[in-house]
């Protein structure tokens, strides 16, 4: 009946207890808080239903969230861990528990906080950007949202249900196969991965076609701003790496499940295979995540710079320079498998060139503050945290891609300290000064600077005190995933330090959510009033914030790039044209349902659990069935309503 | 004036974090800048040489971020402000360029060097090679000498200015072969067989790892690599000559049940071919013609 779900896949460690306890407790308080407070008809309304892309970012921020103090806690662990596994002592984890946090740590933050953070700030710009009303296939960017939702559900009922994958994120087999992970920890990895990357490719299809059938009047593709363009790229990355991903995930699971044997070592099988496969998804991944924080910094820096960005043209041709590049690099994962010196080098080659155009962006970045008046507000912090670190994170990247270097580098806490580099240093910071910088469009008050800073200041530090000494360590030979070593390798002074750097970083987050709550407190003093608070150059900032829930009463007509900026040394004229009806996709539940029933689909499969997956998948069909016979997806918002509402937010400015 | 106060405290500290970690590495011995074979030294050079050539575009962007912070900031109303200018062909020119430039003397010497330190790629000093061929088992190494017919497990002895062929292969999930004093790693996979070339020039003892995840007992796959005198090694492997277990087949096929932090053990091989055999273990049987 319960397939191998049984009472044993409860059994968990004294920790595991209490992270499960604690997260049911949440739950629980959240769900006697919406009922008290008789929410639950507007959430259901406004939020799960919605299809409208603020707030379905806006969803995609709250989980990356949930999902990023979930990863901080593994990150915190693993350094408790290796601070103090060292000679006799081993440590307060066992080995497999460490396995699964490592695994768990990286799968949450790239698939669920990477991912999820960048989705989140694209939902929420880009149609605004390009002076569109929604994106092109609003249902289709809901149900897109609730698959990344279900997808990273798995991680957290592993904690309660069963364990996690203690495989690494890329889940190399033959370790990950039947045969050396025969538990359920893998199938979780497998589901979770599977379902939020159908997710990731939906809302791939959907911003590539928003951007080139929703932009307004006079939006030509070269007067797009960057993060429109750094946007395009990614979603072009996405549509063609991440179908890469759906297959190599299919065929481990088809491996683990009907004994096929494209990944064994017996019959044939290849890993190294899969481990091509996995990469040459992974790496243009990597630029997935990485090209909209380019957008983001490209946007933030002119405006606080106050002044036009460097190189519009140079900027365009290095982001595709860098989306062609990132499709031939993948080997660089793995030059130690022993594939040729003429491979190995090739794709060493090609590594290094994308250093080119990433160089430029960065040249770009620094002299749109030449000459100009440069604000130092937080995203502006962020901008100069994320160049000291993307730098240094850069060139230990190029280091790594000459074969021979790469030899003493690779799988050793320096590949680690490089990645973090970058990822944290530049998708992290990108994020954080994106958040700054839009967070009063969506919410109508700007947030608290100081703050703000303190958190940039303990982030920036912590940052440099946790990763600096995995530099060191990964020259004395320290490999990744290691849950104990031994004492006289001298190893445990920068391990305890790095852990230093994580509690720093800790204090950061801290100060974030003190921000977050200070500024809503006060939000009376730190009122939007105009929609303009920065003096932007971007048409997000012609609307009201918040944003009327179809964006714009007239769409926009663009003659110049940095359209709003242009509008604003022309001067706004007031506006007299007539209010007319606004076309509006409607709310529907079916993205909702098709989320659930995917979630309980790959549960069910997790545990052989064979009726109910049959039953979830029929559910599956089902909704997706009713929703393309559903005839009344849209609606008309009337010129009368328009006016009103356009009434309301004229008499809060005055 | 706070402002400058501040740029200048972050420059500071960014300095003094350089300084520290460059002087805690200065008085660590620290494996991969501590080299102790050929291949070694050789890829500790090219890690200086790359990340010298690197500072050249890194030190000025450091440089420029302080200064234009400093420079351009609002509260320095004396600088000039031209908010419309967005294009110099001089300096585009000059930022494709440079880096471009360097990205080709790099390439130059990655494509050199991938051949000179290919792993496979035999060492030659006119003295006879020692074949040694490494096992990944769970989780520990088996090392296979068959000229010497002697096996043993986490522990290996060679003498010194004698070139080493490593064969390596695994029975268990993939891992790497790694002796950082000596040279880069290789990865270690079941029915595959790499090969890796290294060379001791000094005596010691130097420390090996798996350096690629392979599951619960990873962490203790650690290994001494011990270089010896020529007579020490001889004398060391006619003593392992006597050891009492015998390694066949059957006991590999034993010995590749899981065991974690396993001490250091010898055996007699029962024959000298069978690493070829460990290879082929999964190999479909062959088709009769």
């Amino acid at each position: 009946m319960l397939g191998r779900l049984t009472a044993e896949a409860l059994k968990h460690d004294w920790i595991e207890y209490l992270a499960g306890v604690s997260m049911i407790l949440g739950g629980i308080a959240l769900v006697a808080l919406l009922t008290h407070k008789k929410k639950w008809g507007w959430l259901w309304k406004e939020w799960i239903t919605s299809v409208d892309h603020k707030k379905i970012g806006i969803m995609y921020i709250v989980v990356s969230f949930i999902m990023l103090v979930k990863g901080l806690i593994d990150a915190f662990m693993m350094r408790a861990q290796q601070a103090f596994a060292c000679g006799d002592s081993m440590g307060y984890l066992g080995a497999e528990h460490f396995q699964q946090i490592f695994t768990a740590h990286g799968v949450t933050m790239i698939f669920f906080v990477g991912m999820g953070v960048m989705f989140g700030v694209i939902n929420l710009i880009l149609p605004l950007q390009i002076g569109a009303r929604d994106v092109a296939f609003p249902f289709l960017n809901n149900l897109s949202f609730w698959l990344f939702s279900a997808g990273s559900l798995y991680i957290l009922v592993s904690l309660v249900i069963g364990v996690f994958a203690g495989t690494g994120w890329t889940s190399y087999p033959p370790l990950a196969s039947l045969k050396y992970s025969p538990g359920v920890g893998v199938d979780y990895w497998l589901w979770s991965i599977q379902i939020s990357g159908v997710g990731s490719l939906l809302s791939g299809v959907n911003f590539f076609v928003t951007i080139l059938k929703m932009r307004c009047k006079g939006m030509s593709l070269r007067r797009m701003p960057i993060f429109v363009w750094a946007t395009f790229a990614t979603v072009i990355l996405v549509i063609f790496a991440f179908p890469i991903l759906t297959a190599v995930v299919g065929m481990l699971s088809s491996d683990r499940l009907f004994g096929s044997h494209f990944f064994t070592s017996e019959a044939g099988g290849n890993p190294m295979m899969y481990i091509n496969l996995i990469w040459a998804w992974g790496h243009p991944e990597v630029y997935i995540l990485i090209l909209p924080a380019f957008g983001i910094f490209s946007e933030v820096v002119p405006v606080f710079s106050q002044k036009r960005l460097f190189g519009y043209t140079s900027m365009v041709w290095a982001i595709f320079a860098i989306c062609f590049l990132s499709f031939i690099v993948w080997l660089h994962h793995f030059f130690t498998m022993g594939a040729g010196p003429n491979v190995n080098a090739f794709f060493g080659i090609m590594t290094m060139i994308i250093a080119v155009p990433t160089g430029v962006k960065v040249f770009n970045w620094l002299f749109t503050m030449v000459q100009g008046r440069v604000i130092f507000s937080t995203p502006m912090l962020w901008f100069i945290g994320f160049i000291v670190t993307f730098t240094v994170g850069g060139m230990a990247g190029v280091i790594m891609a000459i074969p021979a270097v790469d030899f003493q580098l690779h799988n050793s806490l320096f590949l680690i300290a490089h990645f973090h580099t970058v990822i944290i240093g530049g998708v992290l910071f990108g994020f954080f000064a994106g958040y700054s910088y839009w967070f009063p469009k969506f919410f109508g008050f700007t947030l608290d600077e100081k703050l703000g800073k303190y958190a940039f200041w303990c982030w920036f530090f912590g940052f440099l005190i946790a990763f600096v000494p995995l530099y060191i360590l990964g020259l004395m030979g320290a490999t990744r995933r290691l849950d104990h070593y031994a004492a006289d390798l001298g190893w445990q002074p920068l391990f305890v330090i790095a852990s230093l750097g994580a509690v720093l970083i800790a204090i950061g987050v801290g100060f974030q959510v003190w921000q977050l709550l200070a500024s809503i407190k006060n939000s009376k003093h730190h009122r939007d009033i105009t929609g303009d608070p920065w003096n932007g150059r971007t048409l997000e900032w012609s609307t009201t914030s918040p944003p009327p829930f179809y964006n714009y009463a007239f769409i926009p007509e663009v003659h110049e790039r940095d359209a709003f900026w242009a509008m604003k040394q022309a001067g706004i004229e007031a506006e007299t044209r007539k209010y007319r009806e606004i076309h509006m996709p409607k709310n529907t539940a079916a993205g909702f349902y098709v989320g659930l029933a995917s979630f309980v689909f790959g549960f069910a499969i997790v545990w052989y659990i064979w009726w109910l997956a049959a039953l979830s998948f029929i559910g599956i069909l089902v909704a997706l069935i009713a929703r393309i016979y559903q005839k009344e997806v849209d609606y008309h918002v009337s010129a009368q309503e328009v006016a009103y509402i356009e009434s309301q937010s004229k008499a809060k400015l005055s | 004036m706070r402002r400058k106060l501040l740029i200048l405290l972050v420059t500071l500290l960014l300095l003094a974090i350089t300084a520290l970690a460059f002087l805690y590495v200065g008085t660590h011995q620290v494996a991969v800048l501590d080299p102790k074979g050929l291949i070694a030294v050789k890829q500790r050079k090219l890690f200086i040489t790359s990340s010298l050539l690197m500072l050249i575009v890194v030190i000025p962007v450091m440089v420029m971020t302080l200064l234009f912070s400093w420079k351009y900031s609002a509260y320095n109303k004396k600088a000039k402000y031209s908010p419309d200018w967005e294009h110099s062909s001089l300096a585009e020119t000059l930022w494709w360029g440079v880096p471009f430039l360097i990205i080709i003397v790099l390439a130059i010497i990655t494509w050199f060097s991938s051949h000179e330190l290919n792993p496979f790629k035999p060492i030659e000093n006119g003295k006879k090679p020692l074949t040694i061929q490494a096992v990944a088992l769970q989780w520990k190494w088996l090392f296979i000498y068959p000229e010497q017919g002697i096996a043993t497990i986490n522990f290996i002895q060679f003498p010194k200015e004698i070139p080493i062929n490593f064969e390596i292969s695994g029975d268990a999930p993939m891992n790497a072969f790694w002796i950082p004093q000596l040279g880069g790693q290789i990865y270690a996979m079941p029915s595959m067989r790499t090969k890796l070339h290294l060379i001791a020039h000094e005596i010691g003892e130097y420390r090996g790892s798996s350096s690629n995840f392979s599951g619960k007992g990873f962490a203790g796959m650690t290994f001494i690599a011990k270089a010896s005198s020529e007579e020490d090694f001889t004398k060391w492997a006619q003593k392992a000559k006597t050891a009492p277990a015998l390694l066949s087949m059957q006991e590999f096929n034993r010995l590749v049940a899981p065991t974690e932090y396993v001490p250091v053990t010898y055996y007699r091989l029962a024959d000298t071919r069978l690493f070829d055999q460990i290879v082929a273990k999964y190999d479909p049987p062959k088709k009769k013609p």
